[in-house]
């Protein structure tokens, strides 16, 4: 498993050496979000009896960042490797299509994980953030982040040109992080959208991931962890067997 | 075993283009061996199956005995190749990017193996550079390094000296030419037909996904092509012992069919027995390039 381990090295050592882009941006990104809606909303919005809005955007806005950054994290390095033709390096050594994979899985993961911790204590600064159940914490956030990993490793497979990466950034990713509750609790929306939101599984690992902190959420965990974990084994699957039949990689 | 590469019946079919049409071939172990042929030949596909970059769509390929499928693991290991393109990864220096190969390969502390590399490509003072920082020259030997770093006894090189300059070339070919004296082996295509005619015992020449020319580079060079003497004479016509020789002309000389260069004696000798003096002479012999031309244009050699 060594080539798999340098690998991992590898694309761990890529995003820390522009830490500034790829950690200290989308933690400024969630920072502006805080400043902004709790200085419109604290005052007008409380969703859980005795949880102000700021510390109930916090898990929000933490699980939000590490998805969008899992994703970010292996879509660009595969379409950046591929453009650049330097995927060739990965590809002649003797390295398993499940090494690949959980090379790429893993530093999506840490990552998405670097984001939302340095998300997390930007916030202990604006509100007290406890932690009820941690155990909940780190399952959604795992299960939730490899799903983000997966998508990111398709379509940076996928994708033929940095466009199509942003196609899928902008009409998928961010529609889904959205409009999953963030900013809300799809209780204060109207029958219709609250029903849309059932169909969202990034509303699953939000709702999940801010019951870890508050011991509160609009579903339960267990049928939230039930939603999420079929689409880490579907996503896990697809990844695998695109990797394994060589698709866009291997000719 | 023996064969370093073995190729049967290798088929591609890629969507538009059958770029493979039954390929069988051997390579010896420690063989300097040629692939020539035109621009979509086969030439990149067929090394991009044996790196497993490509997937055959029929036949197998197998490096050192282990096939590039079944085997990959063991065929990888036994593979060095250098790509056409000049390829890097920005995000690292020279070591770095080294370092990282050698550990795709297995191989945790490879220094010693490094810095051998980079003294033998004349990158030392380059370790800690950022590969993008470096000429297209360098890049190339940051990927001749790379292909290196886990010692294969089969390095593939794809076109390794286009857009090189003449410098680079040369100490390019001193160093594979020292791995090939040290028992690897190493196949080597490339568009300038004099580097297959210098370092390549043997050659194969491919048009169309087929291998149309497959033979020792003198067999080839011994065969494909007549040696010519070329003379310009001080008489007004050609004397009758050369009229069966002759080819034809070119500006003042008479081009002859010869053979034999031992026969070149007997001729100055009838020559300066009538009289005539010789205001030029010259020598031709095939090289890589008629007999490539001959072939491609129909013909086997």
């Amino acid at each position: 498993m060594s080539g798999f381990r340098t690998l991992l090295y590898k694309e761990i050592l890529r995003f820390w050496k522009v830490l500034v882009q790829t950690v200290g941006a989308p933690v400024l990104t969630a920072l502006l979000y805080l400043l902004i809606f709790s200085h419109v909303l604290e005052d007008h919005v409380q969703v859980y009896p005795g949880v102000s809005y700021t510390a109930f955007l916090m898990p929000g806005l933490i699980m939000m960042s590490l998805l969008q950054n899992a994703f970010a994290n292996s879509s660009s390095s595969l379409i950046q490797s591929k453009i650049s033709g330097n995927i060739v390096f990965v590809l002649l050594p003797p390295l398993s299509y499940l090494e690949f994979f959980l090379a790429y899985l893993f530093a999506a993961l840490i990552r998405g994980f670097t984001v939302g911790f340095g998300v997390l204590l930007v916030g202990l600064f604006f509100a007290d953030i406890e932690m009820r159940q941690p155990l909940w914490i780190v399952a959604f956030a795992l299960a939730s982040g490899a799903v983000f990993a997966c998508i990111g490793i398709i379509a940076g497979i996928w994708a033929n040109q940095f466009d199509h990466l942003a196609g899928v950034q902008n009409f998928i990713i961010m529609p889904l992080t959205f409009l999953s509750g963030v900013f809300y609790s799809i209780h204060s929306l109207p029958p219709f959208w609250q029903s849309v939101s059932h169909f969202n599984p990034v509303f699953y690992m939000i709702d999940g991931f801010r019951y870890g902190f508050f011991g509160q959420s609009d579903v339960d965990p267990w049928f939230g962890m039930a939603v999420v974990a079929p689409f880490v084994l579907l996503l896990g699957g697809i990844t695998l067997s695109m990797l394994k039949s060589g698709y866009k990689l291997r000719h | 075993m023996g064969s370093a590469v073995c190729l049967r019946g290798l088929e591609k079919h890629f969507p538009r283009v059958h770029a493979l049409r039954g390929i069988d071939l051997d390579i010896e172990e420690g063989e300097f061996f040629g692939l020539l042929g035109p621009n979509g030949a086969g030439k990149t596909t067929l090394i991009s199956i044996l790196a497993g970059l490509t997937r055959a769509s029929a036949g197998s390929a197998a490096i050192m005995g282990f096939d590039v499928t079944a085997q990959y693991r063991a065929a990888r290991r036994a593979l060095g190749m250098v790509p056409q393109e000049l390829v890097y990864d920005p995000f690292f220096t020279v070591r770095e990017t080294l370092r990282l190969q050698s550990g795709y390969f297995g191989l945790r502390r490879n220094d010693a193996w490094i810095d051998e590399l980079l003294v033998n490509l004349g990158l030392a003072d380059k370790a800690d550079t950022y590969t993008r920082q470096l000429s297209g020259g360098m890049k190339r030997r940051v990927l001749v390094a790379q292909a290196l770093v886990h010692k294969p006894p089969v390095i593939v090189l794809d076109e390794p000296t286009a857009g090189v300059d003449v410098e680079l070339r040369q100490s390019l070919w001193n160093f594979v030419r020292r791995l090939n004296q040290q028992g690897h082996t190493i196949v080597l295509t490339t568009h300038y037909l004099d580097e297959a005619e210098m370092l390549c015992e043997r050659v194969a020449m491919l048009q169309e996904g087929r291998i149309v020319a497959l033979d020792r580079t003198v067999n080839l060079l011994r065969a494909g092509a007549e040696r010519r003497l070329l003379l310009d004479l001080d008489a007004p016509d050609l004397p009758d012992f050369l009229r069966p020789r002759l080819k034809g002309r070119e500006g003042a000389h008479y081009v002859l069919d010869l053979p034999d260069y031992g026969d070149l004696e007997g001729i100055l000798a009838q020559l300066r027995g009538a009289g005539v003096a010789i205001r030029d002479l010259a020598l031709r012999q095939a090289d890589l390039e008629e007999v490539f031309l001959k072939v491609m244009h129909g013909g086997r050699a």
